[in-house]
C-alpha cells in the first residue's frame, strides 16, 4: 500500500528573494519524496520583532506558521531572509518541531555578504538548500546526526554549514523513510 | 581507558534558558540536567554528580558567586562556568578570581557556547556522548569504492593503504575526473583523523583574495563590511584533513602564505593578532604539471618539496580498461540501491561499448554515463542503446542545430531523466544549482504535476 504523497508547503515571511523560493521548490521534491507548492497567503514577521535585539523571534514565527497549517500530513516550511533569535543565543539558522508540521529557516546569515564577502550565489542556494533540508529533516522526525557528511549534523555556524553534506547519511536516509511518531521537541 | 561521559548541571532562574540550554547540551551530546535554584542545585548535589556546572550569576536568594563558593567546598574539582549578562561581566570577574574556569555571556553565540564547553570537557579529558557514537559510526573506509583489478589499481590501494597509517602530507595527481578528491577521503578515512572533518577546497573556483580568507578566515573589523569573526578553512580542519584541490591554481603570494602554515602549524586570521594554533593533514592535488611549472616560475619549489613527499598518480582510465567492467558493475549496483531498483546487468555488448570508449573524463564519465543509463533503462538488463555514449561519437542529432538548442534538449532530457532531482541533475550536467537554477528560468521548463516517487525513484 503506497501513503500518500505528502506535501510541502513553501511560506514566505517577509521580504524574500522569489529565486530562492523558487529554487527549493524545485529542489525539496526530489530530497523528501514529496510534493511542494508556494503558499499564496505570505506571512508578516513584524509581530515576532524584538526591538532591543534588532532580531526576529524564530519561537513566535513558528507558532504563527502552527496557527496557519491546517490538519493533514503536510509539512510547513516557513522560508525568510530576517535574522531569527532565540533568547539564550545571539541568532539561530532555523528552529522546528521533531516530528510537528512546520519549519522555519532563515537565509540573512547564510550570504557571503553578511559576513563581509564578495556575493556568491551557487554557495547561498547550497547552504539554503542545506538549511531548509536540514529543518523539515526535524519536522519529518529526524534528530541531529553526530555524522559530518550528513545534512542532520547541527550547525553553530556558516562555516559547519559550510562542512556538512547537502543531503542524509546513509542512518538517516532509512529513518526518514519510516519515521515513526516522534515526541515533539523544539529544534534549531 | 575509556573516557567518561561529561555530565552538565545548568542552574538558572530562568526557566527558558534552562530548557533551550538543556535541550541544546543534550542534542550536542551531553549528559544534562537543570536546577531553577542553587538550594535545588545542592539539593541534586547530595545524590548525583556533575563534571561541569553553568551557574546564572544572578538568581534570587542564594547568586551565582556564592553557589560557586558552596560548589567548591563540596567538590573542589568542580569545573565551573559563569552566565552572565554584559551588565554583570564585572562580577563574571570576580568569580574568575575566585576559581570559575570561565564565563560566557547572555545571549550565547553557539560557536563560542560549544567552544567554551569543549575545552572544559577536554581538560577534564571527557567526551560528550556524540564522540562516543562518532567512534560507534562504522565509518565507511571507502576501499570498496577504488574499483578494479589491474596491477595501476591493486597499486593505487596499497599506496592508501600505506600512507593512511602515517600522517605525512599526500599530492594526488591525475587527470581530471580520475576520482582524486575519492583518494583523499579514502586515506582521511583510513587514517587516525577519521572521527574529525575532511575539509575540501577547490583552489582552481576562488579568485586569490577570496581563497585567502578562505583558508585564514578574519576577525570582525578586518575589513569594510566584516561584522563578525569568520572561522577559515584551516581552523575548520584542525584535528582532520584539509583537502586542497587544483593546488596548481593557487596564486603565488598564497603558496607563500600557504607554505607559512605549514611549516608553523599555526595562522593569524585576516586582521587578527592571535596566533591560532592548527593541526591538519594535508592532501593536495592537481592535475597539471607542476614541474613544469615551478621552471616557468610560476608555482614555488619549496612549497612543491613540501608537498610533494608522497605522491600518489592515478592512472586515466584508457590506462586500465581492464577495469572497466567491474567499474562499471560497482557503480551499476550503487545507483540501481540508490534508485530502489531491482537488480540490473549489463549486457555483453554493453560491456564492450563500455570497455572500448576513450572516456575522457575518465571514471567520473563512467559513473555519470552508469548513472543516466540507470535512469532511462526501463528493463533489468542495460543494453548498448541505454548508454549515452552515442553523443560522444558522431553526434548525428547535432548536425544543424544550434549551440543553445543542444543545451535546452540536454537539460529538459536530464531533468525528466532524473524526475527534477535538482542535486542529482546538476551534478550529472556538471553545473551548479544556480546554473541549473538559471536554466530552467531561460528555457522555461517547467516540473510536470506528476507524483515525485514515480519520477525519481529515490524515495
Ligand atoms: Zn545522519
Ligand atoms: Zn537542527
Amino acid at each position: 500500500m503506497q501513503s500518500p504523497v505528502t506535501e510541502i508547503k513553501l511560506v514566505a515571511i517577509g521580504d524574500v528573494d522569489r529565486e530562492l523560493i523558487e529554487y527549493l521548490s524545485l529542489t525539496l521534491p526530489g530530497t523528501f519524496g514529496a510534493r511542494c507548492v508556494l503558499s499564496a497567503t505570505e506571512l508578516n514577521p513584524r509581530a515576532a520583532y524584538n526591538e532591543t535585539r534588532r532580531q526576529y523571534h524564530s519561537t513566535q514565527l513558528l507558532q504563527q506558521l502552527h496557527d496557519m497549517a491546517g490538519s493533514g500530513c503536510g509539512k510547513l516550511l516557513g522560508v525568510t531572509d530576517v535574522d531569527l533569535f532565540i533568547p539564550i543565543f545571539t541568532f539561530v539558522f532555523g528552529e522546528a518541531q521533531v516530528g510537528g508540521s512546520c519549519a522555519l529557516m532563515s537565509a540573512h546569515r547564510l550570504h557571503q555578504t553578511f559576513y563581509g564577502l564578495p556575493d556568491d550565489r551557487a554557495l547561498l542556494f547550497e547552504r539554503v538548500e542545506k538549511e531548509a533540508t536540514h529543518e523539515l529533516g526535524h519536522a519529518f522526525g529526524l534528530a541531529h546526526c553526530p555524522d559530518f557528511n550528513c545534512v542532520m549534523r547541527f550547525s553553530n555556524s556558516v562555516e559547519e554549514v559550510d562542512l556538512k553534506a547537502s543531503d542524509f547519511c546513509r542512518l538517516c536516509e532509512p529513518k526518514l523513510r519510516q519515521m515513526p511518531d516522534a515526541t515533539l521537541a523544539a529544534r534549531c | 581507558m575509556e573516557p567518561t561521559r561529561a555530565r552538565i548541571l545548568i542552574v538558572d532562574d530562568e526557566a527558558v534558558v534552562r530548557d533551550s540550554l538543556g535541550d541544546w547540551f543534550r542534542d550536542e551530546g551531553y549528559e544534562c540536567d537543570t536546577a531553577e535554584s542553587a538550594k535545588v542545585a545542592l539539593e541534586k548535589l547530595t545524590h548525583g554528580s556533575w563534571d561541569i556546572f553553568l551557574l546564572d550569576i544572578r538568581m534570587p536568594g542564594i547568586d551565582g558567586l556564592e553557589l560557586q563558593r558552596k560548589l567548591k567546598e563540596a567538590q573542589p574539582d568542580a569545573t565551573v562556568i559563569i552566565m552572565t549578562a554584559y551588565a554583570s561581566v564585572e562580577s563574571a570577574v570576580e568569580a574568575m578570581k575566585q576559581g570559575a574556569y570561565d564565563y560566557i555571556i547572555k545571549p550565547f553565540n553557539p560557536d563560542d557556547l560549544e567552544h567554551t564547553i569543549q575545552k572544559a570537557v577536554e581538560r577534564k579529558q571527557l567526551v560528550s556522548e556524540n564522540q562516543q557514537l562518532r567512534t560507534k559510526i562504522d565509518e565507511l573506509n571507502l576501499l570498496h569504492e577504488i574499483v578494479g583489478t589491474s596491477a595501476a589499481t591493486r597499486r593505487l590501494l596499497e599506496q592508501v593503504a600505506m600512507v593512511s597509517a602515517s600522517d605525512t602530507t599526500v599530492l594526488v595527481r591525475g587527470e581530471s575526473g580520475t576520482g582524486k578528491e575519492l583518494i583523499a577521503r579514502a586515506i582521511h578515512a583510513n587514517s587516525g583523523r577519521r572521527y574529525m572533518p575532511i575539509v575540501v577546497v577547490n583552489c582552481g573556483a576562488l579568485s586569490e583574495g577570496v581563497l585567502e580568507s578562505e583558508l585564514f578566515g578574519h576577525e570582525k573589523g578586518a575589513f569594510t563590511g566584516a561584522q563578525y569573526r569568520r572561522k577559515g578553512k584551516f581552523e575548520m580542519a584542525d584535528g582532520g584533513t584539509l583537502f586542497l584541490d587544483e593546488i596548481g591554481d593557487i596564486g603565488l603570494k598564497t603558496q607563500v602564505d600557504l607554505l607559512r602554515v605549514l611549516e608553523e602549524k599555526k595562522i593569524f586570521r585576516v586582521g587578527g593578532n592571535v596566533e591560532i594554533p592548527v593541526n591538519f593533514r594535508l592532501i593536495a592535488a592537481t592535475n597539471k604539471n607542476l614541474e613544469t611549472m615551478i621552471s616557468e616560475e610560476k608555482f614555488r619549489e619549496d612549497l612543491y618539496y613540501r608537498i610533494n613527499v608522497f605522491s600518489i598518480t592515478i592512472p586515466p582510465l584508457r590506462e586500465r580498461r581492464e577495469d572497466i567492467p567491474l567499474l562499471a558493475d560497482h557503480f551499476l549496483k550503487k545507483f540501481a540501491r540508490g534508485m530502489n531498483r531491482p537488480l540490473m546487468k549489463l549486457s555483453s555488448e554493453a560491456k564492450e561499448v563500455l570497455t572500448n570508449f576513450e572516456w575522457p573524463g575518465n571514471v567520473r564519465e563512467l559513473q555519470n554515463a552508469i548513472e543516466r543509463a540507470v535512469l532511462v533503462c526501463q528493463s533489468a538488463k542495460i543494453m548498448a542503446e541505454d548508454l549515452p555514449l552515442k553523443m560522444n561519437h558522431a553526434n548525428g542529432n547535432a548536425a544543424g542545430r544550434s549551440l543553445a538548442e543542444i543545451e535546452r534538449l540536454h537539460i529538459k532530457r536530464t531533468l525528466e531523466e532524473t524526475g527534477w532531482n535538482i542535486y542529482r541533475a546538476a551534478r550529472l550536467l556538471e553545473i551548479d544549482r544556480v546554473t541549473l537554477y538559471n536554466r530552467i528560468k531561460k528555457y522555461g521548463f517547467k516540473r510536470e504535476a506528476i507524483d515525485p516517487r514515480a519520477g525519481s525513484k529515490a524515495s
